[in-house]
């Protein structure tokens, strides 16, 4: 599948906080082309700017520099009731769910064609229970949010921000709140509505699994500014940006030096077995290893022979790993230069 | 015990302390809700910030709120003439009612709406609502339970300021405590009374809780 016309054109756009502290910059010179119909994911750490900015982009925040292209049309120069209008065109989920609790399931599928005004009474009903059917939930009409579980409510809450027929969907932080179970069927029900209705999905997350379930293309933003962005598949495979290859390889293997650390000779004398003792260090440890050279021999499910590795430049982490080595009586020595 | 006259007296005390509470207590909440919503609406988080506008809002309320109820009575007894035509009687009770009431239930009505998470009127905001579509579709149903618990302690604050009218001769129930009670020391009369009061206090009290729990759709 390729998507071509962007349907969201985010240009220079940035977001500065007046607070007692002083001003804080959420966004700075975000530059992003979402395409229609595309499931567009946007991941970054905790504080990043992620809910900033898609509150910008159905301005629900307003930005204080660039622009935020819908359609064609610049939002911030559009009358409040325009901009209402064209909120209208997009639903947004969120990480609470945000349901009315005083409204039953159904009523709540029916409160943004109230406020839109687009049908009448009997229709929105009618539509409402069709909408409940398509997520699973025609049983649950007459029930109160309180009478759910997360994941159902997210449900209804899908359901809702569907219901006006809007082009694109805005999801901050949507299965954060859920177990890996019920974010897989979430997940799930995204990806069928994007398929079905057509509906541009941007995604909001923290989690790599997430953007990897349902994402085409992500952008990785970072201290408020868009880090790398691309199709899911290429930045997987090759992030660009220290940000990426943390977020996608790990904390570990991004922070560790090896340059100039000590190397140790491990031998086996037969009494173990050497993957499970190298697996075992690591996972005790949590210090990754790096192996420069190894002569051992699988000889009836034990090994013999001997392994040099480098642990980490950091003290702490290396002395971790020896007392590990110790700890299980594997015999180890250091070796320097090139002595090995 | 008591004889009918007294008994004839005591109901028509307990006539009038209802109505001018009712009375007082739904021209103030005519009032006291709009001020309400201002105060949140227009609050610099609120869903359309204001500037200098509610500042002045609540300073006025505090005002009103901080002057003894007593003396507002006394204060506005010229005030009161021009509204009812008296300054004797449960009638002339009503105006300083509701003058000491309406910035007390504007403070409820207010803190009653933001009780709301900010999320759900985010959701709300989302999905196009104007500021009325949310003040009618979200913060007055959502509230509903809240709203409800407030108007019972608002009802039974406006019967014991009603009570205290009597003083000064505003009739009622706290009227006859007062006139026999204090002015003739007919103890039996003000413990009557002031017995009936309390049963009024608990009933209006449990009325409005329960009224409040079962609207509620929070509970399971
Ligand atoms: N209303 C606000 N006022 C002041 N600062 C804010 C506000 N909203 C967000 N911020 C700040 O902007 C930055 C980005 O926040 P946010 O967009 O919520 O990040 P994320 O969703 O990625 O965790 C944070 O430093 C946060 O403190
Ligand atoms: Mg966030």
């Amino acid at each position: 599948m390729a998507f071509e016309e962007s349907i969201i054109q985010l240009k220079g756009m940035g977001k500065e906080f007046k607070t007692a502290n002083g001003p804080v910059v959420a966004l700075d010179n975000i530059n992003l082309d979402i395409y229609r119909g595309e499931i567009f994911g946007i991941i970054g750490l905790s504080g990043a700017g992620k809910s900033t900015l898609v509150r910008c982009i159905n301005m629900l925040e307003v930005p204080t520099s660039g622009q935020v292209i819908f359609e064609g049309q610049n939002l911030a120069a559009m009358s409040p009731a325009g901009q209402r209008k064209a909120r209208q065109s997009m639903g947004m989920i969120f990480q609470q769910f945000n349901l009315l609790a005083q409204r039953n399931v159904l009523r709540n599928v029916c409160f943004p064609m109230e406020i839109a005004g687009t049908h009448t009474k009997a229709e929105a009903k009618e539509r409402a229970m069709e909408l409940l059917q398509l997520v699973g939930l025609e049983d649950r009409a007459k029930a109160y949010p309180a009478q759910l579980s997360g994941g159902q409510k997210q449900r209804v809450a899908i359901a809702r921000a569907i219901a006006t027929n809007p082009k694109v969907l805005l999801c901050d932080e949507a299965t954060s709140a859920l177990d890996p179970n019920t974010t897989k069927q979430i997940l799930q029900l995204l990806k069928q509505i994007n398929q079905d209705f057509g509906i541009t999905v941007i995604v909001i997350t923290h989690e790599m699994a997430v953007i990897e379930a349902i994402c085409d293309r992500v952008a990785i933003i970072d201290h408020s500014q868009i880090a790398e962005v691309g199709k899911v598949a290429d930045i997987f495979s090759e992030p660009k940006s220290k940000i990426g290859r943390q977020l996608i390889l790990g904390d570990a293997v991004n922070n560790v030096k090896f340059d100039l650390a000590r190397k140790f000779r491990i031998t086996f004398d037969g009494r173990e077995s050497m993957e499970p003792v190298l697996a075992n260090m690591i996972l005790a440890s949590k210090v990754p290893v790096n192996i420069l050279y190894a002569s051992t021999r699988d000889i009836g499910g034990t090994a013999v022979g001997q392994m040099i590795v480098q642990f980490p430049e950091d003290e702490a982490d290396a002395m971790r790993a020896l007392n590990y080595l110790k700890s299980v009586k594997i015999p180890f020595e250091e070796v320097t230069g090139d002595d090995v | 015990m008591f004889s009918p006259q007294i008994m004839e007296l005591i109901q028509n005390g307990i006539g009038e302390t209802l109505y001018m509470v009712f009375i007082s207590t739904a021209v103030s909440y005519l009032i006291g809700i709009p001020l309400g919503i201002i105060l949140v609406v227009t609050d610099k988080d609120g869903i359309r910030p204001v500037p200098v506008l509610p500042q002045v809002l609540g300073i006025l309320i505090n005002l009103l709120r901080s002057i003894p109820f007593l003396i507002l009575l006394i204060m506005m007894m010229p005030v009161t003439r021009k509204i009812v035509g008296t300054s004797l009687g449960w009638k002339a009770v009503v105006p300083p009612l509701v003058a000491a009431a309406a910035p007390y239930i504007a403070r409820m009505v207010e803190s009653s709406f933001k009780e709301i998470d900010a999320g759900v009127i985010e959701a709300a905001k989302s999905m196009g609502a104007s500021t009325w579509q949310i003040v009618w579709k979200v913060l007055l149903p959502e509230s509903r339970p809240s709203l409800l618990v407030g108007a019972a302690i608002s009802t039974t604050t406006i019967l014991g300021y009603s009570a205290m009218a009597g003083a000064v001769g505003g009739g009622g129930l706290g009227g006859i405590a007062i006139n026999y009670g204090y002015y003739r020391y007919e103890t039996d009369m003000m413990f009557l009374t002031v017995a009936i009061l309390v049963i009024i206090v608990q009933i209006v009290q449990e009325v409005g809780m329960r009224l409040s729990r079962s609207s509620d759709k929070r509970i399971r």
